[in-house]
Parts: structure tokens; sequence; C-alpha cells
């Protein structure tokens, strides 16, 4: 009897520890908050992991920490999916960063919305110096009803169209000057046995781009500008069916590689197809340069990689210098954040974001940073080309459409991503496909 | 003498121990239904809240009476992602069970080699499913994968860019990973059943076959329904396997209502529609398991397992 009173008294304390343990666990999960020791001051920074940027701006908080001890900048970083996620429940639960980094646009707005970011306008109007020396066009995706609540940073990524030399050298042929060419190539290449075109699928913004370019070629800047507007029924526009009915045709040709509905781009395997010669072309944006220069042997470094602006569409509408892709990154202000955090963070904005240092750093990556006047200093770099290229699509663009998914809310950019996986599958048609995209404009 | 003693005080202390025994057996389960309410009854009735409300995950919760319901319920993206969670149950339900149940037997045995090859079988158990989706989708990759390596055609199709090859390669990798877990249910099922009745057989004159399916079989039943509610009620949840094999693709081929409510939820910032979708989950998961309790029965007698 005495054994069993002890046992169940040994059991009932495990349990109530283990309940215990796991209530507090709960409790330990608020992560860093606001107050992470030091001054008054001091503040928090939530960015991204992955080479090079993680330790650009790494190197940028440390040298910010070092000219200012007493209101030091503390980072956390994460990968990129798990950051989408994580930075929106710390905003719901009123646990944010003091400096929230971000892509602008739609998901600015609905941290707008929620009143959870600081308005900056009057910051930028007093420090007019800070916001001259950038891209205007990066200020687009920043401003939400006409005030700018972001600093744009980093750099600027247009989506190119990059080509392997060898395989136009193999079937004697030069990169396409319109859609017209395009499609004339397709059976060039598939008589060869290499795929015209690489496509990640599977993470389906990839497929967006197409769409994107396509829709500004034919139709022009408006047509998306006005689903942005949320003016009704915008998709319907003649446009839209002309660029969704040229894309499942180039679908149906076999423009794509076999299996790219299996294709992410997480992976890199799209970008493996172009420079390991299976694939001819890739539409993708400026960020992949790097990723080929470093896996792809000599791919880059012995010059075969080719890289143009998406050619016109015959007929079209829109200026062929548009671009679309991602006109900067973004920095806001948490609005929960403490006045002397607040100004610890306008401080890091005006002396430490996009700094000389920074910005040299940024070209040594491969990059070109947001900031005005840098082509001088692109000369000493190994990818003085492409540089000078990222850098004349973008100042040369009439128009910068910022990425679709980032500049609609994340509710539209998650039906338009279903949408355009179901066009690139062939299970709906470009009918069906403005029904359905007309049903969730302005929402 | 003691014969002759009054029954009263005799059963009155029976009566005190055996009341003073169930009040600790309740008390005892205080512990851990004060954590079955704080993780699951409130987060449940949290989100049946939630399923009346409109909320983005990040501003503020407003009441939306049965707008979320007539959104869900009029999508028709519903009735596919309830067929394709359907079809992922029913299918891995198919191939496991048959499967699981005949490596139980066989490691049932006491021979050496049988030990040696459960563990063997037991591996996949010990994986990560997101692990074992990351290395499946290398595999199966139609550029670079195992078909392209070693330059098989039969093994080079686009498994995961068809409509049925995805759903069918679903179903392989969850069978694949499942079936150890399942075995295991049944090699401690089949070693609970009496060697006399395999004796009694066998002098009767049954063969292996015989004994399978008159003995061994009606034996199991109860484990059979066991290993059945962990394969119907688990296949509900189905996430991270799916998630990061296919995202639900191609298209919505393979998006099951665990992927519907997480695409719903934290993709497109509709966490109502989202938490009526998790209601119809439960639900669904409830009703399947009492159904399959049901099928069993409440005859406690017709197994003769040992100590039962």
């Amino acid at each position: 009897m005495d054994r069993s009173i002890i046992s169940r008294r040994n059991f009932l304390g495990l349990t109530a520890g283990a309940a215990a343990g796991v209530a507090l666990a709960g409790c330990g999960s608020s992560g860093p908050s606001s107050g992470t020791g030091g001054g008054a001051g001091a503040a928090s920074y939530w960015f991204l992991t992955g080479a090079p940027g993680e330790g650009i701006r790494t190197n940028s908080v440390n040298r910010f920490n070092k000219d200012n001890p007493d209101t030091k900048i503390t980072a956390t970083t994460f990968q990129n999916d798990a950051y989408k996620t994580k930075i929106k429940t710390a905003i719901g639960a009123g646990e944010a960063p003091t400096v929230i980094w971000g892509w602008g646009g739609g998901t600015l707005r609905s941290y707008v919305q929620a009143g959870q970011v600081e308005d900056l306008t009057s910051w930028f109007d007093s420090n007019a110096a800070v916001k001259d020396r950038l891209f205007p066009s990066s200020f687009g995706a920043a401003t939400i009803d006409g005030k700018i609540y972001a600093m744009p940073c980093e750099t600027v990524q247009p989506i190119v169209l990059f080509y392997d030399k060898r395989a136009f050298d193999k079937i004697k042929a030069d990169p396409p000057q319109t859609w017209g060419d395009v499609m004339d190539l397709v059976p060039k290449f598939n008589a060869a046995n290499i795929a015209p075109f690489s496509l990640g699928g599977q993470s389906r913004w990839t497929n967006m781009m197409w769409l994107e370019f396509m829709f500004d070629r034919i139709g022009g800047s408006e047509v998306f500008q006005a689903v942005f507007d949320g003016q009704q029924n915008a998709w319907s526009h003649p446009a839209s069916i002309e660029a969704l009915t040229k894309i499942q045709e180039l679908v149906k040709a076999n423009g794509f590689i076999k299996g790219f509905s299996s294709i992410t781009a997480d992976s890199n395997a799209d970008q493996a197809l172009l420079y390991t010669g299976r694939a001819a072309m890739m539409l993708h944006g400026t960020w992949t340069y790097g990723g080929m220069a470093a896996d792809g042997g000599d791919f880059v470094s012995g010059g075969n990689l080719g890289y143009m602006n998406f050619p016109a569409v015959d007929g079209g509408k829109g200026d062929p210098s548009d671009t679309v892709g991602n006109p900067g990154q973004y920095l806001s202000i948490s609005a929960k954040a403490t006045a002397e955090q607040k100004e610890t963070a306008k401080k890091f904005f005006a002396t430490a974001v996009l700094s000389d240092a920074e910005v040299k750093e940024w070209i040594d990556a491969g990059a070109v940073p947001i900031v005005k006047g840098t082509e001088g200093q692109y000369a000493s770099s190994k990818d003085a080309d492409f540089l000078t290229f990222v850098y004349n699509t973008s100042a040369n663009a009439k128009n910068f459409v910022q990425s679709w998914d980032q500049a609609l809310s994340p509710t539209a950019a998650e039906v338009l991503l279903d949408n355009i996986a179901q066009l690139f599958q062939l299970k709906i048609s470009p009918q069906q496909w403005v029904d359905n995209m007309n049903g969730v404009i302005g929402k | 003498m003691t014969a002759l003693a009054p029954p009263a005080p005799r059963r009155s202390p029976s009566a005190t121990a055996s009341g003073g025994r169930s009040g600790s057996v309740a008390w005892m389960a205080v512990p851990a239904l004060a954590m079955f309410v704080a993780f699951g009854v409130i987060p449940l009735l949290g989100v049946l809240a939630l399923s009346f409300a409109e909320w983005d995950g990040i501003g503020q919760i407003r009441p939306a009476g049965f707008e979320s319901w007539r959104a869900v319920l009029t999508d028709p993206g519903l009735p596919h992602a309830l067929w394709v969670t359907f079809l992922v149950m029913a299918l891995s339900w198919l191939v496991q069970t048959p499967l699981s149940l005949l490596i139980g037997v066989f490691l049932a045995g006491r021979q050496r080699y049988r030990e040696i090859l459960a563990v063997i079988y037991f591996v996949p158990l010990l994986l990560s499913s997101a692990a074992i989706a990351i290395t499946y989708k290398a595999l199966l990759d139609p550029n670079f994968g195992l078909g392209a390596g070693l330059g098989i055609p039969l093994l080079t199709q686009d498994w995961l860019g068809r409509d049925a090859l995805a759903l069918g390669t679903v179903i392989f990798v969850v069978s694949w990973q499942f079936i150890p877990f399942h075995s295991l249910i049944y090699q401690g099922g089949v070693r609970q059943i009496p060697g006399t009745l395999f004796e009694a057989a066998e002098i009767d004159g049954a063969g292996r076959v015989r004994q399978f399916f008159n003995i061994t079989l009606p034996q199991l039943k109860y484990t059979i329904i066991t290993s059945s509610t962990l394969m119907v009620v688990g296949s509900l949840t189905f996430f991270d396997l799916i998630f990061v094999l296919t995202a639900g693709g191609p298209g919505d081929a393979t998006r099951v209502l665990a992927l519907d409510m997480y695409k719903r939820g934290f993709q497109a910032n509709l966490m109502g529609p989202a938490s009526a979708i998790a209601v119809i989950l439960v639900l669904v998961g409830l009703a399947l398991a009492l159904l399959l309790r049901r099928l069993g029965g409440r005859d406690g007698g017709a197994s003769q397992l040992e100590g039962a």
C-alpha cells in the first residue's frame, strides 16, 4: 500500500511538473520584444538570412552600434518564409521589433490599416537629403494613400531575361527581339533537345513574372494600375485575354521545361537548368545572378550568360523599356516602439542605411543599390557589365511595376498566385482567370 | 465463528476502499484534464469564435456573423479539398493496412533475422516528415532526380507535376513513412494471440494460410480498428509532408483540407474562413472516430487475447 501511495505521489508530482513546464514554455515564447536591454533607446531589428544580404545588413548594424554605444540596435535574423509568418504574428501580437524589414506594397498597406507602423512623411520632409539620394521609383511601394510609411533600402531587382549563349550558338539563332521571335525559337530549341525556357513553376510567383511582362507589353502599365487602384472589373481589359492566351499558347507549344510545375525556385533548380545547358532561357530576378556565378562553374565567368530586357510584343501598347520586379526593400518603424526607440531607428535610417560603406558592399556582391549615381563605382567590379545593365534597365524604365503579389493585399495575392498556377496547368481558360480575379479586386 | 460474523461490517470497509480508489483515480485525471482544457478545448473554442469573426491576423478582430461560413461553404474549393482529403485517406488506408498487417505478422516471429529486419523497417519512423518530403522531392525531380541520374526512363516521370501521379506519389510517401508504425502495432497484436489457438488449429490440420485467415485475422479485429482509426484520423491532418512535397500542386491536385486551411489563414490572411475549415476538420475527425468505434462493436468477449 505504502509503495503505491508513494508512486502515485511521484506520478502526480511529475505530471504537475510537466504541466508547469509546458505552461512556462508557453509564457516564454513572447520572443525578442521591444525591451532588449541596454539604454532606453536600444532598438531591435529583424531581417532575413542568406548571403550576401545577411552579412551586409549585419555589418551596417555593427557600424551603427560602434558609433552609437548608448543606443544600440539588436539584430535577429530569420529565413525568408519563416520570417513572413513570424513578422505577421509578432505585429498582430504587438511584439513587433522597432525596425520592420519588408517588401512594401500590399503587406505594408495591411500594417498601415492596422495602425502598426509609423508615418514617416514629415521625417522625410525635414530630412530631404536622405530622400533625394535614393531612386524616386523606390518610393512607390513605400507610399500608401499619399503618405510614406517606409524607408526604401538595399537594392533594385528588376526581372530580366537571362539566356545561355551556348544554346543560341548551337541552333545558330539570335536572342528574341519580339514575341514572334520567341514563338519561332520554341520549336527550334525543342528540336535540339534543349528546353526553350526554364521555370520553377511550383513557386507560382515565377509564373507570375511572365504575366507581369505580357500585360505590360500588350496593354501598357495602366492595366495593372487599374487593378491596383481597385477599379471594378479592371482585369477585364482586352489586353488581359490576349496576354493570358499567348501564355497558354507558349505552354501548349512546350515552351517551358518538362515538369516545370513541380520545380521550386527556392532550391535554385530553375537556375541549375539554365547553367547546365538544359534550358536556353530563363525569366528571373537579377538576384539569381550571384547564385549562377557561384554555383554554375565557369558559366558566368566564361561569358556564357546573356541578359536582356523582356522582348516587345508586336502591336502592343506598352513601352518596351518598362520593367517589373522589386524596386527596393523597405524598413518601417513599429508604432508600438517607445519614442526613444523611434529616434534610434530614424538615426539608423539617416546615418547607417545605405551608407557609403554599405553601398560598396552591395556593389561588390553584384547588386545595384537604390542610390543615385553609383555607376562610377561599377568599373572596378568583376560584374561591371551586368551591374551597368541592371542600373540602366532600372533607371531608364518608363514604368517600374512592383511585383504583383507584393503590390496587392495578401488575400488578393493568394488568389492571384492560385489562378496563375491553374492557368499554367491549362486547367482554367483566360476568361475564367479574368472572372476569378475580378472577384477579389480591392479585397 | 468467523462464518457467523455479520455481513454489514465486512461490506462497509470494502465500500469505502472502492469509493476511495475511484476518488483518487478521478483526482489523478486532473493534471491531464487541465492540460487538455488549456491546450485543447480553449483553443478549439477560440477557433470556433474566430470562424464567426473577420480577422487578418494583424488588425482588429470584428464579428462577422456567418460571413466566413458562407464564403467557405459556397467556395468550389471546399468540395474539391474534401474529395482530395477523402482520396488520400481511403487510398493510403487501402495501401497501408494489408502491407502493415503482413509485415506485422511476419515480424511477430521470434527468429533473430526478423528482429534485425524489424529494426531496419523501423527507420522511416525516426525521420521527420519535412526531411522525408525534401528527400523525395530531390529524388523525384524530373531533371536532376534519381531517374535522370541513373538514366532510367521509367523513373524520369514528372512525378509531382501531373495530377494523378502527384496524388499517387503523396500516398506512396505517406505509406512509406507510416507502414513501420502500423506494423509495430500489428506485431504486438499478433504476439498477444494465445499460442494454444495455433497449436489446436495445427492438430486439426489447418495450414498457414488457413491459420492466418481463421485465427490471426479475427483475433486482430481490435488491433485493426485501432490502427485504422489512427490512419484515418491522422490522414486528416497530413500537412507538413504535402506542403513540402507538392505545396498542394500541381494546381490544386493535392490540396487537402489542412493545406487549404493553412493557405487561407496564413497566406491569404483570412483567419475567419480558415477557422471555419478548422471546425469542419474537427467535426469530420470526430465523426470518423465515432464511426470506427461503432464498427468495432461493443462485444468485449470476442477476442481471446491473453489477459483480456
